[in-house]
């Protein structure tokens, strides 16, 4: 630690820490535009000088290390004078257009320069103007805006592992891009508008929509994917605008995925919003009382095990328990949530959840890749994985489909089942760097167990775990990596049990199984329907996760809270009040009529529920799973996610999404091939 | 008293005898190199450090001191030598002569401050311009790898020294130190921030020094002749011969090797045989290569050529490259373009030295017509007070020196200026915008 005085105040800071953490360790706010916690130091805005004592000329503050007993003035005559220069020759060749700039108000160009700039011009010369560049569908340029702070091309490079942002020329012609005009290839282009200081890169679905001020901000969680990204939903009257991440250490940091940002225009179109009921082999609009009275009178003359429930991939916990109950109701254990064929075992947690933890990732030091694709099915997680790979002492293998570009060195280990059965017998070569690794870890992608032998490959990567050590009593290197944030949820709310055969009806919440019995009677309640909602009998408007108060469980077995943003369109309702009203309807009320009643049944029907997020834990039980792993198949593996941008019923309705499978079809068919 | 020819390090300055290895044998070159690195590391290092030597290269930094920061006993990185031969700098030219002229005086010199600084391998880094030049130094190197004083075993000393030519793609900043390094690894020529210095993570992440030509091409002769024979000429502090490129306003411009701490005007008139139109013609000079603010003729009278006493007189020994101006120069004009120049040269990266260049560009633009107000050349001031300091290099501060320089001792001649134009347009004539 060194001892280091900030405008009088002693603080103390780590040995190699910078003067401008010295600084904000001691209360004093430095402006800055180039330096990002998260990104390589860069130095060149000198917006953070600031004057150390004895030094010749002021020292840029984000680069400047500590020295025991340094003396920091950063409201020095000096000081405000090198930041009102900056702050002048940052102004002289910006455009000042925040009345047409979106990021007009929350600008930190904006924001600084009424901090520390002069409050008039006194450059009479042109401006420079510099041409917009193309960078996809998703980012929109006004590059004279550009201040050329490089965080963009930091990220891209660091973070994103996609080096394809960079600056051309010199001086005061310096631009950035990427050269040869092209949409940038990753999963996380949304962040670079938010680590943009200024309105060079914005944000093209949301140009010129809102002002954050206009905004209402609603904490969220992303379900697209798995990750569970923490985010915010900036939304005006009964519309979601944007969806922005917020910072969340153990998982997302502060990053998100692109479809999660993205997505959310399908929440307004291809909605269901009101009830339907089918006559006479037609789907005709019906009210709330006629689809209720239409599912009573069918239910009515069945028995329980004439009864099934499945739930989809986007569901809700609340929703989930208070379907089960009302199967319970009704004696049904037809209870099902792996619509995807998904051979999980539902037996223990740990079987089914991501137990090294997303934070976990950054203490690991080996790792094997069976059958995912995370950049494509969780990107921010991903993104973890490349920030401990480049960190260096960290080998990955990967048994999947070959030349997948995961943004950082991987060996590619083989493309088949024959691979994971001599990793499991211990024969491959893999497996000795596995044991020589302190803390390995494993990540079994849920698409591997989407084959007739998953049981077997199960049970194989548990071998493999408790082979390679990667089961301690601290350390838990057994991951299972889901692809929506609504598939945990079911699995801890007993939603295996199966159907059996000769269902004479279904209640599908948000599901869509691959093959639906012909002469069942089907209801199906959601916000977005497709194959299933078309066979439906009845059709029940739910709520997507923007218009709903829930809780979700991510990969990790997180449990998160998602909050109301806007209320479901037309005569949607949230779920659980949609099953809660039906069960009146057939005379099997349900006990809870209040988000707490159905939040405390959910702890009640698994105590899990009770705890808020997730807890670091070992395995001390190296029992498996069922299956043989002796019996996997010679098959390759097949990863889930073929088109990343249509991956989901909301991205498929999504105009947005479906520009950047256009433009992104090619590359990606490539990746996933 | 003048530097006699005995005393003369680079006795083939001018080309008049051959640059080869048997050639630059017999004028001294060479000799006893074995001896040098037997002697040791610590031995060349104190020896450099009691000549008094100084980095020849601008920012004058004693050379025996940045050798000694290298890591004494080489880790698990290996050590780099750098010699900067990307001589850009307005006015200099000194550099290229010993490459084309002398070229084993620096070969020698790499060899002995690779040992000095524990260094197995150097990169030389070329101007990219100077294409015949970097012909005549890789000949050179290779007579020296033939004869076995450079790659294994060199000079039969047991060091192993490898020597190789890179050259640069024509950029002034990529002989900044660091940008150099950038360069040669293979990336855009941008400065690095220090700390860290490269004497700790240089080339490759590696501790590297990175020297002026002139620097290393004079060890050699002084390990041969003696520290003291070097300290010997020039002042305590400035000691030593030096090479000072005489241009501009001259009757014989030319690169002359001369002690330190000669009288400008002496230098001048011995060797570039005086101003064109006799001194009383003279208006001011550069003393430093462009970067270095002038001087007025009444300094230029009795000022000494050496770092400290230019250094008094607010403006820098530099690279010695001496610009001569007589009363025919516009002044204003020669600043301005030389503004342009930096301009053009800035790699871009920090706020202040991208955007102020072009600002300060502009101004100087509008100065050389007049066309600005009389407070405008206190916004010039303060512009480039706002520019100089506050970057990574030190590109921005050489930037506005010279318009610094200006100012401070010709402002009444762009008052001047500014009233004429006014006067010509009819004596109240508003400032034209360059936003209208």
């Amino acid at each position: 630690m060194a001892k280091v005085t900030v405008d009088g105040i002693e603080v103390e800071v780590p040995n190699g820490a910078s003067v401008l953490q010295a600084c904000e360790a001691a209360g004093k706010e430095i402006p800055r535009f180039c330096y990002h916690e998260r990104l390589s130091v860069a130095g060149n805005c000198r917006m953070c000088l600031v004057e150390v004592e004895k030094a010749p000329k002021p020292v840029a503050s984000c680069a400047f290390p500590v020295n025991e007993g340094m003396k920091v003035f950063t409201d020095s005559e000096v000081v405000r004078r090198a930041r009102r220069g900056v702050m002048e020759f940052l102004l002289i060749n910006h455009p000042l257009d925040c009345p047409i700039c979106d990021q007009g108000g929350e600008c930190d160009l904006q924001d600084q320069a009424m901090g520390y700039g002069l409050d008039q011009s006194r450059y009479l010369e042109e401006k420079r103007a510099v041409k917009d560049k193309y960078m996809g569908p998703l980012v929109k340029t006004v590059m004279t805006r550009c201040i050329q702070c490089t965080r963009c091309v930091r990220f891209a490079t660091e973070v994103a592992g996609v080096p394809e942002l960079g600056a051309t020329n010199r001086g005061e012609n310096m631009e950035i891009g990427t050269y040869v005009e092209k949409a940038l290839t990753t999963e996380l282009s949304g962040n670079l508008i938010d680590i943009c200081p200024v309105g060079a890169l914005t944000s093209r679905p949301y140009a010129f929509v809102s002002r954050p001020w206009e905004l209402r901000k609603t904490d969220s969680i992303d379900v697209l994917d798995a990750t569970g990204t923490n985010i915010r939903i900036d939304a005006r009257g009964g519309e979601v605008l944007r969806f922005l991440p917020r910072t969340n250490e153990a998982v997302n940091e502060e990053w998100m995925a692109d479809r999660g940002r993205f997505a959310f225009d399908g929440l307004k179109r291809r909605r269901l919003d009101r009830p339907w009921i089918r006559r006479d082999g037609k789907l005709v609009p019906a009210s709330w009382r006629e689809a209720f009275e239409t599912i009573a009178g069918k239910l009515g003359g069945l028995s329980g095990a004439e009864i099934g429930a499945v739930v989809g991939p986007l569901a809700d916990a609340e929703s989930t328990i208070a379907l089960r109950d009302l199967m319970a109701a009704f004696g049904s254990t037809n209870l099902e949530c792996r619509t995807d064929g998904a051979e999980i075992d539902p037996t223990r947690r740990d079987f089914y959840t991501f137990n090294t933890g997303i934070a976990g990732i950054d203490q690991a030091d080996a790792l094997l890749i069976i059958g995912s694709n995370p950049r494509t099915e969780a990107p921010v997680l991903n993104a973890r994985i490349r920030k401990r790979a480049v960190a260096g002492g960290f080998p990955v293998g990967l048994i999947g489909p070959q030349g997948v570009d995961l943004t950082y060195a991987v060996q590619w280990l083989g493309a088949a089942g024959d691979t994971l059965r001599a990793l499991a017998t211990g024969t491959h070569p893999f497996a000795a760097t596995l044991k020589a690794a302190k803390r390995p870890m494993l990540i079994l992608g849920r698409g591997a167990l989407v084959r007739p032998d998953g049981a077997a490959v199960l049970a194989a990567a548990w071998r493999i775990a408790v082979d390679c050590n990667m089961l301690q009593p601290d350390w838990h290197g057994f991951n299972v990596l889901h692809q929506f944030g609504g598939q945990v949820a079911p699995l801890d709310l007993g939603f295996t049990g199966g159907l059996s055969a000769g269902l004479k009806a279904l209640w599908l919440l948000g599901a869509e199984p691959k093959q639906l019995p012909l002469d069942a009677f089907v209801i199906f309640q959601g916000h977005h329907g497709e194959a299933a909602a078309q066979r439906a009998d009845v059709i029940l408007p739910g709520a997507a996760y923007t218009e709903k108060d829930a809780l979700w469980t991510n990969t990790e077995g997180r449990i998160q809270e998602g909050r109301l943003a806007v209320y479901p369109p037309g005569e949607a309702r949230e779920d659980w009040k949609i099953i809660r009203a039906a069960s009146e309807m057939m005379g099997k009320r349900l006990p809870y009529d209040s988000l707490e009643a159905v939040r405390a049944r959910l702890v009640e029907a698994n105590p899990i529920f009770g705890s808020a997020g997730f807890a670091a834990h070992g395995c001390s039980d190296l029992s498996g799973p069922m299956g043989d792993p002796a019996a996997v198949e010679d098959a390759p593996f097949v990863l889930p996610i073929a088109n990343y941008w249509l991956a989901d019923p909301i991205s498929r309705a999504s105009e947005t999404m479906a520009e950047c499978a256009t433009v992104y079809g090619g590359q990606r068919a490539l990746a996933a091939e | 008293m003048a530097l006699t020819d005995q005393d003369r390090i680079f006795t083939n300055l001018y080309g008049q005898y051959d640059w080869r290895l048997s050639a630059a044998q017999r004028r001294g070159h060479w000799d006893g190199t074995k001896g040098f690195i037997e002697k040791g590391r610590d031995w060349i290092i104190e020896e450099v450090k009691n000549s008094g030597l100084r980095g020849r290269g601008g920012a004058g930094f004693p050379t025996g001191l940045k050798w000694s920061f290298m890591p004494k006993q080489p880790g698990d990185r290996p050590h780099y030598l750098v010699v900067n031969a990307d001589e850009s700098e307005p006015g200099t030219c000194k550099d290229r002569d010993i490459l084309r002229h002398d070229p084993h005086t620096l070969v020698e010199g790499c060899l002995i401050a690779g040992v000095a600084m524990g260094a197995h391998a150097g990169y030389i880094y070329v101007r990219g311009e100077y294409y015949n030049e970097h012909l005549v130094l890789q000949a050179a190197i290779d007579e020296a790898y033939a004869a076995g004083f450079l790659g294994r075993n060199a000079c039969g000393s047991g060091w192993d020294f490898d020597l190789y030519v890179h050259r640069g793609a024509g950029a002034y900043i990529c002989g900044e130190e660091t940008a150099l390094i950038e360069s040669l690894e293979g990336k855009k020529g941008m400065p690095r921030l220090k700390p860290p210095f490269p004497a700790a993570v240089g080339l490759y992440g590696c501790p590297s020094t990175v020297n002026n030509v002139e620097t290393i091409a004079v060890v050699p002769t002084i390990l041969r002749r003696g520290a003291a024979w070097f300290a010997g000429f020039g002042r305590p502090k400035n000691s030593g011969t030096k090479i000072f490129c005489i241009q501009g306003h001259v009757n014989k411009p030319c690169n002359v090797e001369e002690e330190m701490s000669i009288p400008l005007r002496e230098l001048i008139e011995r060797h570039a045989g005086g101003v064109r139109g006799g001194w009383d013609n003279l208006l001011a000079v550069i003393p430093g290569g462009s970067s270095t603010p002038m001087l007025p003729k009444a300094i230029c009278d009795d000022v000494l050529m050496d770092f400290d006493a230019l250094r008094e007189h607010r403006t820098g020994l530099g690279t010695a490259g001496v610009i001569v101006m007589d009363k025919s120069t516009d002044l204003i004009k020669a600043i301005a373009r030389l503004s342009a120049f930096y301009k053009h040269e800035s790699c871009g990266q920090c706020t202040p030295c991208r955007e102020g260049m072009g600002w300060v560009k502009r101004m100087m633009d509008r100065m050389v017509e007049g066309r600005a107000e009389i407070a405008e050349i206190d916004v010039l001031e303060q512009v480039t007070r706002q520019i100089e300091g506050h970057t990574i290099c030190a590109l921005a501060d050489g930037g506005v020196w010279p318009v610094q320089g200006l100012i401070r001792h010709f402002r009444p001649m762009m008052e001047d200026r500014i009233a004429a134009y006014k006067a010509a347009r009819g004596g109240s004539a508003a400032l034209p915008l360059a936003a209208e």
